[in-house]
């Protein structure tokens, strides 16, 4: 059923009794060409892709829960490539591109917004590195623009330029990139993949490798055992324990962040705003809430929960840039399961076992990447070679030396 | 979160800082190789229930400390110096 | 209306308030929403998606319709509960989210187009043309969406935060509350009690029964009174529990202004409170849910608890002709209560068959109410019988489905609630279950015992438990008498047969019809349903709908409640103001200010001070005459490079490093050998961080054997004390050397230029000796009686050297070098000036290092060549980081028709487009050098000290510059690595 405004009255004069489920939920079939295990945006987008741009038999995706309740059910929906270095820039340039013709690409609204992204600076050196990373997007063909405290003013009148802690120099605009709605994304490209065939399996846990030969051949689940020509893993937050069980250890610690949203409100703030000093950025949602966010917690965490410490930090950075805030009031906060990778970048490639297949350490650039990494591991997997957006996200990377360190901050996974 | 300081006491997470897992006691020689050395800084167990990690009371009375403590339920369950814990 | 002889509030004193404009008169201890019931307002706002018309439809903070704006001095405080918001003199509300009137509201529109609207609509449309939505959907939609308007303005309220800490902290001062807190604080235990109400008592303050022979409110004040008059035991009544957090910890909020009229100055409006408890019992009680049908919305249609409430406690009644529906025994207790107080009951209704309680007014059994009439309010009701349908006209309908025990708290760190078929109701986890909140315990009705009599025996039996679990001896209060019946309930979730809209949740709009859309479009888990419903997304996050769509979803998939669960439960239990929790962060709050010493006499010459990490520093000592930084900054380069100039560096970390071990801690700390540098000398040395980039430059001097003090930047100060600590406790603790921060103990100032020794010769007794200090020489001296240090290095290159004393000297010492450098033609210079300095002579900053650098990047590779270990050795092996092409500091000059030059600039050939394949490196520092009459620049360029001579070109899209340069050293006076020896 394709969806379109003449469906919707189609639909509302038979009472919407006509509307379909968005994806069926079969059974596992005993075998598989390729098994995609985790049923997130990143699993979902790479069945998408493979099932649309490649020709690899039967496909599944493994999802131990529902789909989509795991990250990209719980992020704060940035869309952006305010990316500096060029590994990074040219991929997240190339998923911001398969943004902008998402929806009529899923025949589904996910509401792609670009509002505009805008990152302030505080001083004469972070203008310069602000500089440095607008020239690194220009050059590569994406738009940014540097703005200088009268033009940001113009912009965003309610900023406290006069009296916070660190005054605003002015910030690095990137026009066309926004924010999307994060269940959409998943549904569209269940809804979408489903169509094309592909198996989404709900409620199947994978709990085991089935390798031999150095090779993996099927996948252990709570639903059985589902034989497999390749498996790829997009687990990002769980990639460590799935690792654990194929025998390997990865460049990544598990660690929490935490968002926050408020009651919803009248249209106060278009832009996407985000605050270096104060490690903090917020947007305005299409129901009115304003999601906001911080930095990680700092300790290790499976918990998709954190603590006050880092709340409270997280609501001063806000009430210092922007003192309106005081009273919205938050009405829910959660946490989300990060894959912070030791450089802060994250990894698309082969396993050390053959057969099996990484996508992970997406620290928390997840969101915006899920068409860019969809299409790059679906080329990895049907292809056994790195789509050449995502070459550089090597897994031997971190031994080689040829690290994509964006913060400069080190092989610290909690400091990216 | 509370962490108890074996020095100053129960305290609360705000004073200290995390530098991560305790991977990072187990320095290898300099000559160790490749292998070693990518394991020490970059790869980590990173397990879903309990681990070590090395926290700083920076806050407090400046002891690095290893914190033997749960990634799923949060809780802490051994504080010691890191100081001679390396092993 | 009021009711004549009801009512627990100070019923003599009128309390004028206005609402939408219109003035009305309330009563002392009234809410505002008890207020506007008394003057008959029944529209209160319109709703969020379909503009219906609502009114109030309970008496507590899980109210879904009340959301009102309240104005304050200061600026309208949005969204706040009308039924939680206590009236004061002279109190003004607007009703949101409708226009132009909740009365009249143009978007009401919506309502008959609701078919084109369900659930989900907008991810099917909206898509064309590509773009459209970005530019004339989601306006639209953003514009009709929303509740309440924030002001853009600056919030100024002023908010508090403390911190607490007890052994038991009991949530909720109800029968079960008060009776833990008695229990556990006659054990000897400190207690806090935390109460969302202005009062204690809970429902017993809206109830009429009996407690011990009184009456319940009045047992509970008196036992609000006996606690209050403990000393271990602290009563916090208006504060809420809003979250359970790990450790112990809760956050509490404590309203202490809301009930005011704007207060002149500093009374806090809210204070945060972080409340560490050893135990906790949770009695946040229960509250109650209604039933979807057909018009359940209607302004009129209230909760029958709540319209209990009103009458016995405020003395207000929201209708002239009451109708109750409900499925259970308690809400027939608002019937006896209305009857009782002379209110005509019109209709009881009863799905049940077997009703056994009767009173003065009509009870029809075996009935549904399946429709309601009235456009803007209650006027009647279709009721669905056995023997067919009737119609009863009422203007108030109090519901009730039962109660839900109000299980949030329990469920913050992770336990899932499970499902009670007796009850009906689910109930938080069992103590021992996974993710349950270590250390609490659950009494009343929030574990779903909702007898009074049960209350009070859980309660106390509780507080014991908590007591003797931290090794009390406690002691079972006397637990007086109560009524110990909680009454039957047949579950009833929806009634089917109406036509229209039946209402789960009223503040997003979610219909039955809705769930039933969601599972046929594949989103029957709770979860999905929520999301694709938005149905307990609200601002009451589910507390009034969360259990019946759950109930309703069950029913329409097939399963049981218990299989389908619940959605998860999140912080805050209610919704808290962002100022609340970080108001001490506005303005100057966010962080603290470090300042050099010469602070006062940067402020006295009128100096410009910038951020640099915590610090302030100077930008620029301006004179008469000066139009423009730039004039300034020239001038003191100038005066540096001619004369002599001061500059404050004592921002810059210092650390004193002793032990018999020092050298060999420093020699494994830098990549620089120091162990061999003399007594009296000083070393320039590179600190890495072991994965082989550089952490941080700076400066080793050695005072004695075991003795050194290292200087490294105030940019990476934070982190290279945290990393020097972790390499001696965790790295090398066998080792004797310990490591101090005195960056605060001693103020450092630079003097350079050639007068430099002159200013110090005739300041120094000693000054002979100090003029032969050689460069990279480092002495102790004494400036009258003051021990001082002398270091012969000059970061902005020439001749110069850096004099410490203690910190407290600092003032009175830089006042007189800049007075004794003033004689000589010289003066005080800031930090634009140092910044153009150091890159004439090519001294890196962290402009330089950025994170990303290795020693052999910055042409420091000979330093690591040394053997034996030290942090970053092994890992510089990597090939990544020996690569030929990585970047490599070079300087550039322009050397073309454009003479500018930007740092961030990125650098390509000169005869290829910019393009990212021909990308070869960044500029990271550029200057105007008025000693050159150039700009300069430090710039990393791929393979770069190859290819000194060869033409560049600096494209800079951000600042619309292009320019040719020409590569060179990196310095532009003096000789390479003069710093460097020692």
């Amino acid at each position: 059923m394709r969806y379109s405004g003449w469906q919707l009255l189609r639909q509302a004069f038979q009472g919407n009794r006509g509307w379909k489920a968005h994806w069926r939920r079969p059974d596992p079939r005993p075998e598989y060409d390729v098994v995609i295990v985790g049923g997130g945006g990143h699993g979902l987008a790479t069945a998408y892709y493979l099932a649309r741009q490649h020709d690899v038999g039967r496909i599944a995706v493994l999802e131990k829960g529902a789909l989509g309740l795991g990250n990209v059910g719980r992020n704060t929906t940035v869309v952006r490539s305010t990316y500096m270095l060029p590994g990074n820039g040219a991929f997240y340039s190339f998923s911001l591109g398969l943004w902008k013709g998402l929806a009529q690409e899923l025949n589904y609204n996910v509401m792609f917004s670009p509002r505009g992204v805008i990152s302030l600076f505080h001083s004469d050196g972070q203008r310069d590195a602000f500089a440095r990373m607008g020239n690194a997007m220009a050059i590569r063909g994406d738009q940014a623009v540097l703005l200088g405290r009268a033009e940001l003013r113009r912009l965003v009148p309610w900023l406290d330029y006069d009296n916070t802690r660190f005054p605003i120099f002015g910030a690095l605009l990137q026009p066309d990139a926004g924010t999307a709605r994060h269940d959409a994304v998943v549904w569209g490209y269940a809804r979408a993949a489903d169509r094309l065939g592909v198996d989404l399996i709900e409620n199947c846990e994978v709990t085991g490798f089935d390798i031999a030969g150095g090779r993996v051949c099927a996948v252990e689940t709570t639903r059985g055992r589902i034989a497999a020509g390749r498996v790829g893993i997009a687990v990002a937050g769980h990639s460590s324990r799935l690792a654990a069980m194929a025998g390997f250890r990865l460049p990544i610690e598990s660690h929490v962040l935490q968002a926050f949203v408020t009651e919803g409100l009248k249209p106060v703030m278009d832009h996407v705003i985000s605050y270096g000093m104060g490690h903090f950025y917020i947007s305005q949602s299409d129901k009115g809430g304003l999601v906001f966010g911080g930095d990680l917690d700092g300790y290790a965490s499976y918990a998709q929960r954190g603590n006050l410490p880092l709340v409270e930090h997280v609501m001063e950075a806000g009430m210092t840039l922007m003192p309106m805030l005081g009273r919205a009031r938050v009405l829910r906060s959660w946490g989300g399961v990060m894959d912070m990778s030791a450089d802060g970048s994250p990894i698309i490639d082969r396993a050390p076992v053959g057969g099996l297949y990484l996508n992970a350490g997406w620290c928390y650039g997840g969101f915006k990447a899920i068409p860019g990494s969809g299409v790059a591991f679906a080329h990895l997997l049907a292809r056994d070679e790195p789509h050449p957006v995502a070459a550089c996200y090597r897994l031997d990377r971190f031994a080689t030396g040829h690290l994509i360190d964006e913060e400069g901050t080190g092989a610290f996974h909690n400091r990216h | 979160m509370r962490i108890p300081c074996p020095f100053c006491g129960d305290r609360d997470l705000r004073e200290f800082h995390v530098m991560g897992g305790a991977e990072w006691l187990a320095r290898p020689a300099p000559n160790a190789g490749a292998a070693a050395w990518d394991a020490y800084l970059h790869q980590r167990a990173n397990p879903a229930g309990r681990t070590r990690e090395l926290w700083l009371h920076e806050a407090g009375c400046g002891a690095w400390l290893m914190v033997e403590r749960d990634t799923v339920t949060h809780a802490v369950h051994a504080v010691v110096p890191a100081r001679g814990a390396a092993s | 209306m009021r009711v004549e002889g009801k009512g627990r509030i100070r019923n003599t004193v009128s309390v004028p308030f206005s609402f939408d404009g219109r003035r009305c008169c309330g009563r002392a201890g009234d809410t505002l929403a008890s207020a506007l019931i008394a003057n008959d307002i029944r529209v209160v706002g319109r709703s969020f998606k379909y503009h219906r018309p609502r009114g109030i439809m309970t008496a507590g903070s899980e109210e879904p319709n009340a959301l009102v704006t309240i104005l304050r001095r200061g600026g309208a405080l949005p969204n706040q509960r009308a039924t939680t918001q206590e009236l004061f003199e002279g109190l003004e509300a607007t009703s949101q989210n409708a226009w132009p009137s909740p009365g009249f509201d143009l978007l009401a529109v919506n309502d008959l187009a609701a078919r084109l609207m369900p659930a989900g609509f907008y991810y099917k449309t909206f898509m064309w043309p590509r773009g459209a939505w970005a530019r004339f959907y989601e306006p639209l939609i953003r514009r009709a969406a929303g509740l309440g308007r924030l002001p853009r303005i600056a919030d100024d309220t002023p908010y508090d935060r403390a911190f607490a800490h007890c052994d038991v902290l009991v949530i909720g001062a109800g029968p079960a509350g008060l009776m833990a807190a008695l229990a556990a604080a006659r054990a000897g235990a400190d207690v806090i009690l935390a109460e969302s109400d202005r009062r204690c008592g809970g429902r017993l303050l809206g109830e009429e029964e009996e407690i011990g022979g009184r009456a319940g409110h009045e047992w509970a004040a008196a036992l609000e009174a006996e606690l209050r008059g403990m000393e271990n035991v602290r009563v916090m009544t208006r504060a809420t529990v809003v979250g359970a957090h790990d450790g112990g910890v809760f956050a509490v909020v404590e309203k202490l202004a809301h009930h005011l009229p704007d207060q002149p100055g500093g009374v806090p409006l809210e204070c945060f409170w972080r409340i560490v408890a050893r135990r906790s019992v949770l009695c946040a009680g229960a509250v109650e849910r209604s039933v979807a049908f057909a018009g359940n919305d209607r302004p009129g249609v209230m909760m029958a608890g709540a319209v209990r409430s009103y009458l016995n406690r405020f003395g207000v009644v929201a209708g002239r002709r009451v109708a109750i529906f409900a499925n259970n025994d308690d809400a027939h207790r608002t019937a006896r209560d209305l009857a009782a107080a002379g209110v005509e009951v019109v209709a009881l209704v009863d799905p049940r068959e077997e009703v056994g309680i009767s009173g003065d007014y009509p009870v029809l059994t075996g009935a549904r109410v399946m429709a309601t009439q009235g456009r803007k309010g209650l006027v009647g009701f279709t009721v669905a019988t056995a023997s067919g349908r009737q119609r009863i006209e009422a203007d108030c309908l109090a519901v009730s489905g039962g109660w839900n025990p109000v299980l949030h708290l329990s469920c913050h760190l992770g336990a899932r609630p499970r499902w009670r078929d007796d009850i009906a109701a689910f109930v938080p986890a069992p103590a021992d279950a996974p993710g349950m909140v270590p250390g609490m315990r659950v009494a009343g009705a929030a574990g779903g015992s909702f007898s009074t009599a049960a209350c009070l025996r859980e309660g106390a039996a509780a507080g014991m438990a908590a007591a003797r679990a931290l090794g009390l001896k406690a002691q079972r209060p006397e637990i007086p008498a109560a009524q110990d019946d909680a009454g039957t309930l047949s579950p009833l979730w929806l009634v089917g047969e109406g036509r229209g809209k039946a209402f789960l949740d009223l503040q997003n709009d979610v219909t039955a019809g809705d769930i039933g859309l969601a599972v046929r479009e594949g989103f029957a888990v709770s979860e999905h349903m929520k999301r694709y419903t938005t149905l307990g997304m609200g601002p009451d996050q589910g507390r009034s709908s969360g259990v019946n769509a759950l109930a309703v979803l069950a029913g329409i998939a097939g399963r049981s409640i218990a299989e389908t669960g619940t959605t998860t439960f999140r912080p805050p239990f209610e919704p808290v103001s962002i100022g609340v929790m970080g108001g001490a962060g506005r303005g100057q709050g966010f962080a603290p200010r470090r300042r050099i010493p010469s602070h006062d006499f940067c402020t006295r010459q009128g100096a410009p001070l910038a951020d640099t990490g915590l610090w302030q520093r100077p930008l620029f000592f301006p004179r008469a005459g000066e139009g423009n930084w730039r004039q300034s900054c020239d001038r003191e380069v100038m005066m540096v490079r001619r004369a002599v100039g001061l500059c404050d560096v004592s921002s810059l970390s210092k650390f004193d490093i002793q032990g018999r071990d020092a050298a060999r801690f420093l020699d494994f700390v830098l990549a620089t050998r120091v162990s061999s540098l003399r007594v009296g000398r000083m070393r320039y040395g590179l600190v890495l961080r072991d994965d082989g980039h550089v952490l941080d430059d700076g400066i080793v001097a050695r005072l004695g054997r075991g003795r050194f003090v290292m200087s490294t930047s105030t940019a990476a100060a934070a982190e290279m004390r945290r990393h020097l600590e972790f390499v001696r406790q965790c790295l090398q603790p066998q080792w004797d050397v310990h490591v101090t921060d005195v960056t605060d103990h001693w103020a450092q100032f630079a003097l350079a230029g050639p007068g430099a020794r002159e200013v110090l010769a005739g300041l120094l007794p000693q000054g002979a000796r100090a003029a032969g200090l050689p460069p990279m020489g480092v002495a102790e001296v004494r400036i009258g009686a003051v021990g001082a240090r002398l270091f012969g290095v000059s970061f902005p290159g020439g001749p110069g050297c850096e004099i410490a004393v203690p910190a407290r000297f600092g003032p009175a010492l830089f006042d007189e070098l800049a007075a004794r450098a003033e004689m000589r033609g010289g003066g005080a210079f800031g930090i634009e000036a140092l910044n153009v300095l150091r890159l004439e002579r090519g001294r890196i900053t962290h402009a330089e290092i950025d994170g990303r650098v290795t020693p052999g990047d910055l042409g420091l590779g000979h330093l690591t060549g040394r053997p034996g270990d030290f942090i970053g050795k092994a890992a510089l092996k990597r090939p990544g980081l020996r690569d030929e092409e990585r970047g490599q500091l070079v300087g550039l000059r322009p050397a073309g028709a454009v003479k500018m030059l930007s740092a961030g600039a990125h650098l390509f050939p000169s005869d290829v487009p910019a393009t990212p394949a021909d990308y070869q490196g960044h500029v990271s520092s550029a200057a105007w050098s008025p000693t050159l009459g150039s700009m300069i620049a430090l710039a990393f360029v791929r393979n770069g000290r190859a290819r000194l001579g060869e033409r560049l070109r600096a494209v800079d899209h951000m600042r619309g510059m292009e320019t040719a340069c020409v590569i060179c050293a990196p310095y532009f006076l003096g000789a390479e690595g003069e710093m460097h020896d020692g």
